[in-house]
C-alpha cells in the first residue's frame, strides 16, 4: 500500500478512503502499525477455560491500578496524630494517623469511595488467587517448559511482587490489625543475624512504630512495587504473544501450530467482554460482602491488640511458618541468634524459591532440548505432578498453621494439638501426598494405556452363546487414541560409563551421578507405564485378542 | 470378563462417531488432510483437525436473530445499570443503613453503587462474550509456529557483527580503559547506597531502654489514674503506663511500644521464681506487655493456672513462674518490672527493666 505516500488524500482508485483509514495510514507512516498488525490481529488463541486463570489475574491487576488511583485522591499517607470529628460517631475525639483518619473519611463521607476502597482491596484478593492458580495450571501442564522458563520466572517475581505490594497496601489505613502485621514483620526484621536492628531502624526511620512507615510503604505500594509489577507484566504478555501459546494435545494440534481462534474478531470479544466480567464479579463481591472493615478496629497503637488476628490469605503461609516454629533462641558471647523467627524468615522464600527454579530442574533432569508448546496431561508427568501437589500441600498445612487460632475456635480443637499437627506436618504431609499422588497419576495412566487397547467401557452386556456375559468395549476413535498416546516418554539416562570408550577409568562427577538418580526417578520403571505401542495395538485389535 | 476390537454387535448408526461422520457427509465438509492409508498403518497417527461443526446460529436464521436479540438486551441492561448507578449516587445519602436479607445491616449506597457498576460491567463482558460465541465464526484455523532460536546464519552474521563491533571498541586491547571503565560503574552505584544512611538513626542503646525509672508511678491505662495496690484484685488483669506518658506525647506511640505493662496479683505462696518474688509487691507482679516473639501485645489472661497467651501466635507464659514459656514460639521470657509502694501508697516501679522488652536482637545478648 505504498499509495498513500504517492496520493496522499485517496484510496488506489482515486476516490477518497473512509476517516479511519486515513488516520491508520497516518498512524502507519509513524509508527509502522501494519506490520505490527499483520502480525497479531488475526493471531491464533487456542480455547480452554484454564487458559482464562492468567486473564483473572491480569483484569484484576488493571481494576486495582484503576481503583487505586481513585484512592490516592483522598488518602493521605501521613502519621500525624489528628482528633476524629468525622462521620463516623463511634470514633469522634479519638486520636489516630491522618492515614487512619482518611481511610475513614473515604468509607464514611466520600460517596461511592467505600465502594472503590472495597473493589480495591477484593481486586487484590482475586489478584494474588487468580495468579497462584495461573501458576499451578502452568505448572501441573508443563507449560514452563523451553522456551517459556522466563516468562514463568517473570510471572513468579508478579506473584512475589504481587504479596508485598498488598501487605504494604494493607498495612497503610494504620488501623489496629493491619499495624500488629507491620509490628510482626519489624520483629521478623530484628531476627537477623548482625544487622537486624540497623534494617529495622533504617526502615522505620528509629525505633517501631516512629512516624515514617506509612508514608515509606505509601511509595512502595503506590509506585515502587506497582511501576516493577507492570514493566514485568508487559514483558510476561510479550512473550505470551511472541511464543504463541501452548495449546492441549488433540486432533491437528502439533509441536509446530496453534490452533483455536483469532484474536479478532473472537478474543478482543472473548477476552475484552472477560475484562467486564471479571469487573463486574469483583464490584459485586464490593457491594455485598464487607472487606478489612478498618473502622471496626480502631486506631493502631503498639500496646492494643483483637484476638483472631489474621493476615490477608496471600501472606498466611509465612504466618504459619512463625506461628508452628519452636521459639529457638542461642545466646553466645553477648549476641542473640534468634533462630525461632529467623529460621521461618528464610523459609519464607525457599518455599517460594522451590517452585520458581522447579523449570530449571527438570529440564537439567531431563536434557530436553526441544521447544514445547504441547500440554502435558499432568498424569504422563507423575515426578513433576506428584511434586507440584506436594507444594500445595505444604501451603495448605502452613495455611492451617497460620490460622491455627481459628481452626481452634472454630472447631472446638486444642491450639496446642494444632501446632503439633501442623509442625510434624511441615514434614510428613508433603512426602505423603507426593507418594498418594504419584500413585495416582501412574494408576491413570494405566486406565489410558487400558483404554487404548480395549476401548473405553460401553456398559452394554452381551451374552455370549455358552450363558457367559461379557461387556462390550467400544474401540476409541482415531482422535482420542491420538490424545491418549502423543505424548513423549523419557527413558532415563544412565550415569555414563565408569570406563571411557579409551579403557580409561574415568570418575563421574556428584551431578552426573544425582541427575542420574533423578532421572530414574522421574523415569525409571516405577515412574511411567509404557505407553501402549502401535504393535501391542494392531496384536489386541486383530481378533486374536480375547482375554 | 471384557471383549475387543469389535462392535459389531452395536448398532453402528447409534454411536456417536457414526453419527459425526453421517453429519460430515450431509455438510459437505471436505475430507481430512490425512490420507486413509496413512491412517490403517499407525492407528494413533493425528487425524488432522476435526470438521467445522456448525452451531444453530450458523444455519438457523432465526437463532441467530435471537442470539443478536440477546446481545443487544444485555447491553441495554447495562446502560440501564449505569443509569440507576448515577441515580443511586444523586438520591441514596452516604449515611442510610438498610436491612438487606441474607446481608444484614448494609450501607445502602455502597450496596446499591456496587450492584449497579456490578451489573453495567457484567453485562457488557456477557453480551461480548455471547457474541462472540453464538455469531461471530468459531471455526478453528491453525497458524504455523516458527522456531523461537534464531537460524544458524542468523546467529553466525550476529556473532560477526559482535565481533566486529568489539573490536572498533578495542575493549579487548585496551586493559586499561576496560579495568577503569568496570570499576568506575561498580563504584558509582555506592554513592546511592551511602543517601540510604539517614533513612534512620543507629540503634545503638534504643532497645535497650523505656520510660521506667525509680519512683516511676503505674498508672491505670483505663482510668488513667495512678494504682494502688488495693486496686489490683486476684484474678484480674490490669494495664498500665508510666506516669507522665500522655496519649498526646509526640513519641507516645513508640514509648508505649516498649513501657506497656501487665499487672496481676498472685497468691505469694502461689509464686514459684524466687526472682519474681522478690521483684512483687505483696504478689502483685509486674511484666512487659509486649511479646518476647515479635512485638505483639499480650492480652490473654487466664486466672486460674496464671497463663497469659498472646492472641497473634499464642505463644504461652506462666506469669507464677518467672513468665518462662510453657507453649508456642516465643524464645525466653517476658522481663519483669521490679515495682514498690511509695509513701503515698501508689506502686511505682523501682528501676527500668534490666533488660530488653519485646522481641529478641542481635546485640540483646
Amino acid at each position: 500500500m505504498s499509495t498513500s505516500s504517492t496520493n496522499p488524500a485517496g484510496g488506489t482508485d482515486g476516490r477518497k478512503a473512509p476517516a479511519g483509514e486515513r488516520v491508520a495510514d497516518w498512524a502507519d507512516g509513524r509508527l509502522g502499525i501494519y506490520g505490527l498488525a499483520k502480525a497479531n490481529m488475526r493471531k491464533i488463541f487456542p480455547d480452554h477455560w484454564s487458559f482464562m486463570l492468567g486473564e483473572i489475574a491480569l483484569y484484576s491487576f488493571i481494576i486495582i491500578i484503576l481503583t487505586g488511583v481513585y484512592l490516592t485522591l483522598f488518602f493521605h499517607p501521613s502519621m500525624n496524630e489528628v482528633e476524629y470529628h468525622g462521620s463516623y460517631v463511634p470514633m469522634h475525639g479519638i486520636l489516630m494517623s491522618e492515614a487512619y483518619a482518611s481511610t475513614l473519611d473515604i468509607s464514611f463521607d466520600v460517596r461511592g469511595g467505600l465502594l472503590i476502597r472495597q473493589i480495591h482491596h477484593w481486586g487484590a484478593i482475586v489478584f494474588l488467587a487468580a495468579m497462584l492458580v495461573h501458576m499451578m495450571r502452568v505448572f501441573f501442564t508443563g507449560a514452563f517448559r523451553k522456551p517459556r522458563e522466563i516468562n514463568w520466572l517473570f510471572g513468579f517475581l508478579l506473584l512475589v511482587l504481587g504479596m508485598f505490594t498488598g501487605f504494604t497496601g494493607y498495612s497503610l489505613p494504620d488501623d489496629l490489625l493491619s499495624g500488629t502485621g507491620v509490628r510482626f514483620m519489624e520483629g521478623a526484621v530484628l531476627s537477623v543475624p548482625i544487622v537486624g536492628t540497623y534494617l529495622s531502624f533504617f526502615l522505620f526511620g528509629g525505633e517501631f512504630p516512629g512516624t515514617d512507615f506509612v508514608p515509606r510503604f505509601f511509595s512502595i505500594h503506590v509506585l515502587l512495587l506497582p511501576g516493577i509489577m507492570l514493566g514485568l507484566l508487559v514483558a510476561h504478555l510479550i512473550l505470551v504473544f511472541y511464543h504463541k501459546h501452548t495449546q492441549f494435545p488433540g486432533a491437528g494440534k502439533t509441536n509446530k501450530n496453534v490452533v483455536g481462534m483469532p484474536l479478532m474478531p473472537v478474543y478482543m470479544a472473548k477476552a475484552g467482554g472477560f475484562f467486564f466480567l471479571v469487573f463486574g464479579v469483583i464490584s459485586a463481591m464490593a457491594a455485598i460482602a464487607t472487606i478489612n472493615p478498618i473502622w471496626a478496629l480502631g486506631p493502631y497503637r503498639p500496646d492494643q491488640v483483637s484476638t483472631g488476628a489474621q493476615p490477608d490469605w496471600y501472606m498466611g503461609f509465612s504466618e504459619g511458618l512463625i506461628r508452628i516454629m519452636p521459639g529457638w533462641e542461642i545466646n553466645l558471647w553477648g549476641h542473640t541468634l534468634v533462630l525461632g523467627v529467623f529460621i521461618p524468615l528464610m523459609i519464607f522464600p525457599l518455599v517460594l524459591a522451590a517452585i520458581a527454579v522447579y523449570p530449571f530442574i527438570e529440564s537439567w533432569v531431563t536434557g530436553d532440548k526441544r521447544e514445547h508448546h504441547i500440554l502435558d496431561r499432568p498424569r504422563n508427568a507423575p515426578t513433576r505432578t506428584a511434586f507440584g501437589a506436594a507444594w500445595i500441600s505444604l501451603y495448605w498445612v502452613l495455611l492451617i498453621g497460620g490460622g491455627n487460632d481459628l481452626w481452634a475456635t472454630h472447631f472446638h480443637m486444642s491450639i496446642n494439638a494444632i501446632t503439633w499437627f501442623v509442625r510434624v506436618g511441615f514434614f510428613a504431609v508433603p512426602v505423603l501426598t507426593f507418594i498418594v499422588t504419584k500413585r495416582i497419576c501412574l494408576g491413570l495412566q494405566r486406565r489410558d494405556r487400558d483404554t487404548v487397547l480395549h476401548g473405553r467401557e460401553s456398559g452394554i452386556i452381551k451374552r455370549l452363546p455358552h450363558g457367559e456375559f461379557v461387556e462390550v468395549h467400544e474401540p476409541l476413535g482415531q482422535e482420542q487414541l491420538h490424545a491418549l498416546t502423543q505424548h513423549h516418554q523419557y527413558q532415563p539416562i544412565e550415569a555414563g560409563p565408569v570406563v571411557d570408550e579409551n579403557g580409561v577409568e574415568r570418575k563421574r562427577t556428584m551431578a552426573e551421578k544425582l541427575r542420574a538418580k533423578l532421572s530414574q526417578g522421574y523415569y525409571g520403571q516405577d515412574s511411567q507405564i509404557p505407553k501402549p505401542t502401535v504393535e501391542e495395538y494392531q496384536e489386541i485389535t486383530s481378533g486374536h485378542g480375547h482375554h | 470378563m471384557s471383549q475387543t476390537g469389535s462392535n459389531k454387535d452395536v448398532s453402528e448408526e447409534n454411536l456417536p462417531s457414526e453419527q459425526a461422520t453421517a453429519h460430515e457427509g450431509a455438510m459437505g465438509v471436505p475430507p481430512r488432510t490425512k490420507s486413509l492409508g496413512e491412517v490403517a498403518d499407525d492407528p494413533f497417527a493425528d487425524p488432522g483437525l476435526p470438521p467445522h461443526e456448525p452451531r444453530v446460529q450458523d444455519i438457523d436464521k432465526r437463532a441467530a436473530k435471537r442470539s443478536e436479540r440477546t446481545v443487544a438486551l444485555l447491553f441495554t441492561v447495562s446502560m440501564l445499570a449505569t443509569v440507576g448507578f448515577i441515580a443511586s449516587y444523586v438520591v441514596l445519602p452516604i449515611d442510610k443503613i438498610v436491612y438487606v436479607w441474607p446481608f444484614g445491616h448494609i450501607s445502602a449506597l455502597n450496596f446499591a453503587l456496587g450492584l449497579t457498576l456490578g451489573l453495567a460491567l457484567f453485562c457488557i463482558g456477557a453480551g461480548a462474550v455471547h457474541w462472540a460465541r453464538t455469531l461471530m465464526s468459531d471455526e478453528e484455523h491453525a497458524q504455523e509456529r516458527h522456531p523461537i532460536e534464531a537460524p544458524p546464519e542468523v546467529k553466525a552474521q550476529v556473532m560477526a557483527d559482535f565481533k566486529q563491533g568489539a573490536e572498533e571498541s578495542g575493549m579487548g586491547r585496551r586493559k586499561l580503559i576496560r579495568t577503569t571503565l568496570f570499576g568506575a560503574l561498580a563504584m558509582v552505584p555506592l554513592s546511592g547506597v551511602i543517601l540510604l544512611r539517614d533513612l534512620g538513626p543507629l540503634p545503638e542503646g534504643k532497645l535497650r531502654h523505656t520510660l521506667w525509672s525509680k519512683g516511676k508511678l503505674l498508672v491505670n491505662q483505663n482510668t488513667n489514674e495512678p494504682l494502688r495496690p488495693e486496686d489490683v484484685g486476684v484474678g484480674s488483669l490490669t494495664f498500665a503506663v508510666p506516669e507522665g506518658l500522655e496519649e498526646d506525647d509526640h513519641d507516645f506511640q513508640k514509648e508505649v511500644a516498649k513501657a506497656a505493662l501487665m499487672i496481676v496479683r498472685i497468691q505469694p505462696e502461689d509464686i514459684k521464681d524466687k526472682r519474681e518474688l522478690d521483684w512483687s509487691h505483696e504478689g502483685i507482679v509486674a511484666y512487659s506487655k509486649i511479646c518476647t516473639h515479635v512485638g505483639c501485645p499480650i492480652s490473654l489472661y487466664e486466672q486460674q493456672t496464671h497463663h497469659v497467651l498472646c492472641p497473634c501466635h499464642q505463644s504461652t507464659f506462666d506469669l507464677s513462674d518467672g513468665a518462662r514459656v510453657i507453649f508456642g514460639p516465643a524464645g525466653h521470657a517476658l522481663p519483669q518490672l521490679r515495682i514498690g509502694v511509695n509513701k503515698d501508697g501508689y506502686l511505682e516501679a523501682l528501676g527500668d527493666f534490666d533488660e530488653p522488652v519485646g522481641p529478641s536482637f542481635w546485640e540483646r545478648g
